[in-house]
C-alpha cells in the first residue's frame, strides 16, 4: 500500500473523471459515486495506486467515472479480473464495483471463492433489487412473488441473503450501508480501505426507474428509526423512533424486546462485537431483516484479522527464493538427465 | 547360455497394462534411458480418461509407445515390434496395432480364467492359435517378482505394484540398455521409503538377469547411438517445454510470469510444471474456473504481467468471452490450448486438432487474434516465447495451440544457449506527455501504462472505444474504424514472421501441407515416398493466424495440395476461403495421430503407384 506520509492531499475533485455520467437522473448510484469520492482522498492512498474493476451492469459503469486506474471488464468476472490484478501487485489498492446481478447470479463463483481466499479486495454490491441495464427483470436478491417484465405472474425464486451469503463464504469485512445515508456509507469505505482482506460492502441503492422505493421504509425519515439498526462496535443493539426497542439474544435466538415495558432495559441487550471470532453471531445478525418484526442493521456485522491470499502468494515466493535461491534460467534448462552429441569424438 | 547380438536401426516398443500398472512410468524410465544412450526417441503415451478404471477390463488399459533409433527421427512409430502386455486386456486392445511377426511378451500368471473374462476372451489367446505368426514369449512376470521379494516385508498388494520394474529391467537387458539411470530415480522417487526403493530396484534387477538367463530370449539387441546435431540435450515432453518456454520469456522480457488456471487433461502438466518454478518469481494462480484462469490472467496483464493461461478445448470455449475482452481491451496474454478430442468432454486423454477454428474464429463480433501452432514437443519451447514475443509486441491475445500427442510425447530436446535467445523488449509508458491509452505506435500497439504510474490514471474496458483518447464510443464510423484497426494489427504480424517454408522435391507435383502435431508423422511420408522417386514436397504451417506472407505464392505453385489434419478439413477450408486454391483435406479423427504410413498410401494414392 502507498505511503501515507507522502501522500499528496487530494480532494474528491481529483477522483472525479472527465467523463460524463450516464446514470439515470434520481439513480441511487449518483450517491454512492459521490461518497466514494469524497471519502477517497482520506485513505491516504496515492491515486495512481487505486484500481477500479467492474463487470456488466449500471453499477458496473462506476470506473469510467473514477479518476483512477479502472478496467470495465464482462459479465460476472470484476472479482476474478481484480484477484490477477492484486494478485500480481499487492501494492494497488483494488476496488470493485458490482450489481446484484453481476456480483450474485452470473458472478457469484467468483464471490464465494475471492471470499473463501480472502484476497485483499473492497468489493461494494450496489443491491437493487432488480436489473436494470436489461430494463427490469427480477435479481438473485429480488423478493419471492416480486412481478417483473421476465416474472408477470410474481418471482418464485427464494433470494439471496448476500451478507449471509459472505459471512459463509468467509469474507473478513461484512458490512451494509444505504445509498440515502452519505455519512454512513463514506465511513464504510473509509473502514473498508483500512481493512485487510477482502472487504464487502452491501449498498441498499434505489433504481427509481425499475424498482423504485425498494428500501424507502430503510431510508425515508419517518419510518428509517424503527426498521433501521445502526450496528455500532461495542454498543447495545438499540433502534426506534425514540430508542425504545433493543435486540436480545436468547440462546441463539435473537429476540426484539421493548425498553419502556421495563422487563428488559438496556443491560440485556445483545452488544455488538465486530470483531468476535465466532461468525454464527454475524450469521444471525445477516439474517434479522428476514424476522417479521426485527429491523435491518445496517454497519460492519463482522471484521476479521487474517492472513489475505496475495500476501501469502508473494510470503511463499520469497520464501522459496530464500531457500533455492534466485532462479538461474541456464540452470534451469540445462538440468536432469543430459548427454553431450559430440560426432567428432 | 551364449546369446545372439544383434544390431537394429530402430525398434518401436509399446508397454501395455492396467492404469494402476505403472505403465507410464514403465514407458518413461526406458524413454529416459534410451535417450542417454544417444538415441533419438518419439514417445506416445496412451491412456484412458479413468484414472483407475476396473482393473482387467479393456477400457482400463494404459500403454506408453516409444520408438527410438540410430537417426534422427520423426514419430513414435506406427506399428510397436514388441508389446509387452500385462494382462489379458492390453494385448486384446494393442494386438491389431502390431506389426506382423511382433513379439509380444505376456505376463502369463494374469493370464487367467478371471483376467481373460475380464478382457473378453472366450479362449485363452495364448493357445487357442489365435496369435499363430506372432512371436509368443511367455512369462510368469508376477510370480517372480513375488518371488524376488519373498520376505522383503511387503504386502501382496505392493510387491504385485512392484512387477513394472521386473518387465522393465527384462527389456533393459533386451535392448542393451543401462540399468542406472533406473536405479538413480527409484533412489530419489523413494528417498523416504527405503523398503520400496530396495525392493524396486531389486525386482528391476530381478527382471535384467531373467532376460539373460532365461531360455526364452536368444537375441539381445542393439541401437547404435544416434547423429544427433553436436550439442547437450535432455528428453522433454511436449508440455515441459512450454513451461519452460514461458519461464524463459519471462526471465527475456524482465516481466514476472503470471499463470491463471483451472486443471485440464492435458494441459494440467504445464500448471503444474510452472508451481515448480516459484523461484523465478513465476506466479501460479489456480483459479476457481476456467473463466476466473483467464481474467485473473486479464487483470495480471492489466497490471504489467506477463500473464497467460493454460487450457484445452472445452476450457477454451469457456475463456471465449474473456479473450474478446483482451482483444478489446488490447491487453496482451497467452492462451495455450493443449487440444484434446471433442466436442464437449469428449476424448480427454486423446488427441485431435479440431480446435482450429475455434481458435481462429470461436467469438462474438470481428475478433482476430493470433493463432500459432507447435509442432513436436521441443518446438513447444520456440513457440510459447514466440507468442508471448507477440503479445507483448502488438498488445494482443496470442493463442497457442498444442496437443495431446506433442504435449505428452517426448523427445530429446537440444537445450539451447539462454544468451543466445532473443530479449524481448517491453516498455511501460511513464510520460505523462501525450499520453492516450488508445494511442497507436507503428505496430498499431497501444501503451502499456500500469497501475501505479503517475499521471497516467486511464480506464480501458469492454465497451468500443474511441481510437486514440479509449473513450467509450458508441460512434458509427468509429466502430468500423476499430474493427478494421484491431484487424489490420493481428495482420501486421505476418511481417514480423518467418516465411513458410518448403522442403522435398523442388519440381514436386504434390505439395503437403500441415500444422501443428501432425508434423512427424508427414515429415515421415514426405521422406520415405521421396525414397520411393515420388515428386512430393512439403510445407508445415506453425502461423496460422495470421498466415506467413508467402503462403498464396507457395500454395500456387503445385498443382495439388494435400492437408492431412486430425480433424475434418479445418485447415484445409481456412486456405481454401482465404487462397482460393483446392485443397485434398485427408482426414483423421480417432483421437489418434497419423501413422506416417497413412499419409504415405495416400500420398502414393494420388500420385499413383510406380
Amino acid at each position: 500500500m502507498a505511503d501515507v506520509n507522502d501522500v499528496v492531499k487530494y480532494t474528491s475533485k481529483d477522483f472525479s473523471s472527465s467523463q460524463d455520467v450516464r446514470w439515470c437522473p434520481g439513480c441511487g448510484d449518483y450517491s454512492i459515486l459521490a461518497q466514494m469520492q469524497r471519502s477517497s482522498p482520506d485513505f491516504g492512498i496515492k491515486k495512481e495506486n487505486f484500481v477500479w474493476i467492474s463487470g456488466i451492469g449500471c453499477a458496473s459503469r462506476f470506473p469510467y467515472y473514477m479518476d483512477t486506474y479502472g478496467f470495465h471488464g464482462i459479465h460476472g468476472r470484476a472479482v476474478a479480473i481484480a484477484t490477477g490484478v492484486k494478485v500480481n501487485r499487492p501494492d494497488l489498492s483494488v476496488w470493485v464495483a458490482t450489481g446484484d446481478g453481476d456480483l450474485l447470479s452470473i458472478g457469484g463463483n467468483h464471490f464465494i471463492h475471492v471470499c473463501r481466499r480472502n484476497v485483499d479486495l473492497k468489493i461494494i454490491l450496489f443491491n437493487n433489487r432488480i436489473y436494470g441495464l436489461t430494463k427490469g427483470q427480477y435479481s438473485p436478491t429480488s423478493e419471492k412473488g416480486k412481478k417483473t417484465k421476465s416474472t408477470p405472474f410474481g418471482s418464485i425464486d427464494f433470494p439471496f441473503n448476500p451478507l449471509s451469503l459472505a459471512v459463509g463464504a468467509g469474507a473478513t469485512f461484512i458490512a451494509r450501508s444505504l445509498d440515502r445515508d452519505p455519512k454512513h456509507l463514506q465511513e464504510m469505505m473509509k473502514r473498508a480501505a483500512t481493512h485487510k482482506g477482502t472487504a464487502f460492502i452491501e449498498v441498499f441503492q434505489n433504481c427509481n426507474i425499475f424498482n423504485d422505493g425498494a428500501f424507502e421504509i430503510l431510508t425515508e425519515k419517518d419510518t428509517k428509526a424503527d426498521n433501521v439498526l445502526v450496528l455500532e462496535q461495542g454498543k447495545p443493539m438499540v433502534f426506534g423512533k425514540n430508542n425504545d426497542k433493543g435486540i436480545r439474544l436468547n440462546g441463539i435466538t435473537p429476540e426484539v424486546v421493548n425498553l419502556s415495558e421495563g422487563k428488559y432495559s438496556i443491560n440485556d441487550l445483545w452488544v455488538h462485537d465486530e470483531f468476535d471470532a465466532d461468525s454464527t453471531r454475524a450469521h444471525i445478525i445477516s439474517r434479522f431483516a428476514e424476522k417479521e418484526g426485527f429491523p435491518t442493521p445496517i454497519g460492519i456485522l463482522k471484521q476479521e484479522i487474517k492472513s489475505t491470499y496475495d500476501a501469502d502468494f508473494h510470503e511463499q515466493i520469497d520464501n522459496i527464493k530464500k531457500t533455492k535461491g534466485e532462479g538461474d534460467l541456464r540452470k534451469l534448462l540445462f538440468t536432469g538427465n543430459m548427454w553431450q552429441v559430440n560426432n567428432n569424438n | 547360455m551364449e546369446k545372439g547380438s544383434l544390431e537394429l536401426n530402430d525398434v518401436t516398443v509399446r508397454f501395455a497394462g492396467d492404469s494402476g500398472d505403472g505403465m507410464q512410468l514403465t514407458g518413461t524410465q526406458f524413454t529416459n534411458t534410451t535417450a542417454l544412450a544417444g538415441n533419438d526417441v518419439s514417445t506416445l503415451p496412451d491412456y484412458p480418461a479413468e484414472i483407475r478404471a476396473p482393473v482387467g477390463t479393456t477400457y482400463g488399459v494404459s500403454g506408453f509407445q516409444l520408438h527410438f533409433s540410430n537417426i534422427d527421427i520423426q514419430t513414435p512409430g506406427d506399428s510397436p515390434d514388441v508389446l509387452v502386455a500385462m494382462n489379458p486386456a492390453a494385448l486384446k486392445v494393442n494386438l491389431r496395432d502390431l506389426k506382423s511377426g511382433a513379439t509380444i511378451i505376456i505376463n502369463v500368471n494374469s493370464f487367467d480364467t478371471k483376467n481373460l473374462r475380464l478382457a473378453g476372451y472366450e479362449t485363452n489367446p495364448v493357445e487357442d492359435g489365435s496369435l499363430t505368426g506372432y512371436n509368443v514369449v511367455q512369462v510368469p512376470l508376477s510370480n517372480l517378482t513375488s518371488k524376488a521379494l519373498e520376505g522383503s516385508g511387503l504386502s501382496a498388494k505392493e510387491i504385485g505394484r512392484c512387477k513394472n520394474f521386473f518387465a522393465l529391467g527384462m527389456m533393459y537387458w533386451l535392448y542393451s540398455r543401462e540399468v542406472e539411470p533406473t536405479t538413480v530415480w527409484i533412489e530419489s522417487k523413494f528417498k523416504n521409503m527405503p523398503l520400496l526403493a530396495e525392493a524396486n530396484k531389486k525386482v528391476l534387477m530381478a527382471g535384467y538377469y531373467y532376460g539373460e538367463n532365461t531360455e526364452l530370449f536368444t537375441t539381445r539387441y542393439y541401437v547404435e547411438p544416434a547423429r544427433l546435431p553436436d550439442g547437450m540435450y535432455r528428453s522433454i515432453s511436449g508440455n515441459e517445454a512450454t513451461a519452460l518456454g514461458f519461464i524463459t520469456a519471462s526471465v527475456k522480457s524482465g516481466l514476472p510470469l503470471f499463470l491463471g488456471s483451472y486443471p485440464i487433461t492435458p494441459a494440467s502438466d504445464i500448471l503444474h510444471e510452472l508451481s515448480k518454478y516459484k523461484n523465478f518469481g513465476v506466479r501460479t494462480f489456480q483459479a476457481e474456473d476456467e473463466i476466473a484462469g483467464i481474467t485473473a490472467a486479464i487483470g495480471a496483464a492489466f497490471s504489467g504481467a506477463l500473464a497467460i493461461t493454460t487450457t484445452s478445448g472445452p476450457g477454451l470455449a469457456l475463456k471465449t468471452e474473456s479473450v474478446g475482452l483482451a482483444v478489446m481491451t488490447e491487453i496482451p496474454i497467452v492462451i495455450i490450448d493443449v487440444q484434446r478430442g471433442g466436442p464437449s468432454t469428449g476424448l480427454p486423454t486423446k488427441t485431435e486438432q479440431s480446435d482450429l477454428f475455434q481458435a481462429v474464429h470461436g467469438r462474438n463480433g470481428e475478433c482476430p487474434v493470433v493463432v500459432i501452432a507447435a509442432c513436436t514437443p521441443n518446438d513447444c519451447f520456440n513457440m510459447a516465447i514466440e507468442a508471448s514475443r507477440i503479445a507483448l509486441k502488438y498488445m494482443v491475445p496470442v493463442i497457442l495451440l498444442t496437443d495431446g500427442y506433442i504435449a505428452n510425447g517426448a523427445e530429446p530436446w537440444k537445450i539451447p544457449e539462454p544468451d543466445e535467445i532473443s530479449k524481448i523488449d517491453v516498455k511501460f509508458k511513464t510520460e505523462k506527455e501525450g499520453f492516450f491509452p488508445y494511442l497507436r505506435d507503428e505496430n498499431l500497439a497501444r501503451p502499456w501504462a500500469i497501475p501505479g504510474t503517475p499521471g497516467l490514471e486511464h480506464r480501458i474496458g469492454g465497451l468500443e472505444k474511441a481510437n486514440i483518447t479509449g473513450n467509450v464510443s458508441y460512434d458509427p464510423e468509429n466502430h468500423e474504424f476499430m474493427v478494421r484497426l484491431r484487424a489490420q494489427k493481428v495482420k501486421n504480424v505476418e511481417n514480423d514472421i518467418p516465411e513458410l517454408i518448403v522442403t522435398g522435391d523442388e519440381n514436386a507435383e504434390l505439395l503437403v501441407v500441415g500444422w501443428g502435431g501432425t508434423y512427424g508423422s508427414i515429415t515421415e511420408a514426405v521422406n520415405r515416398s521421396r525414397k520411393n522417386g515420388k515428386k512430393v514436397a512439403q510445407a508445415h504451417f506453425k502461423y496460422i493466424s495470421p498466415f506467413p506472407k508467402n503462403t498464396m505464392t507457395i500454395l500456387k505453385r503445385y498443382k495439388k495440395i494435400l492437408c492431412p489434419e486430425l480433424n475434418l478439413g479445418q485447415l484445409s477450408q481456412l486456405l481454401k476461403s482465404e487462397y482460393l486454391v483446392e485443397v485434398e483435406s485427408f482426414n483423421k479423427i480417432q483421437g489418434l495421430p497419423f501413422k506416417s504410413s497413412e499419409i504415405e498410401h495416400k500420398i502414393e494414392s494420388i500420385l499413383g503407384e510406380k
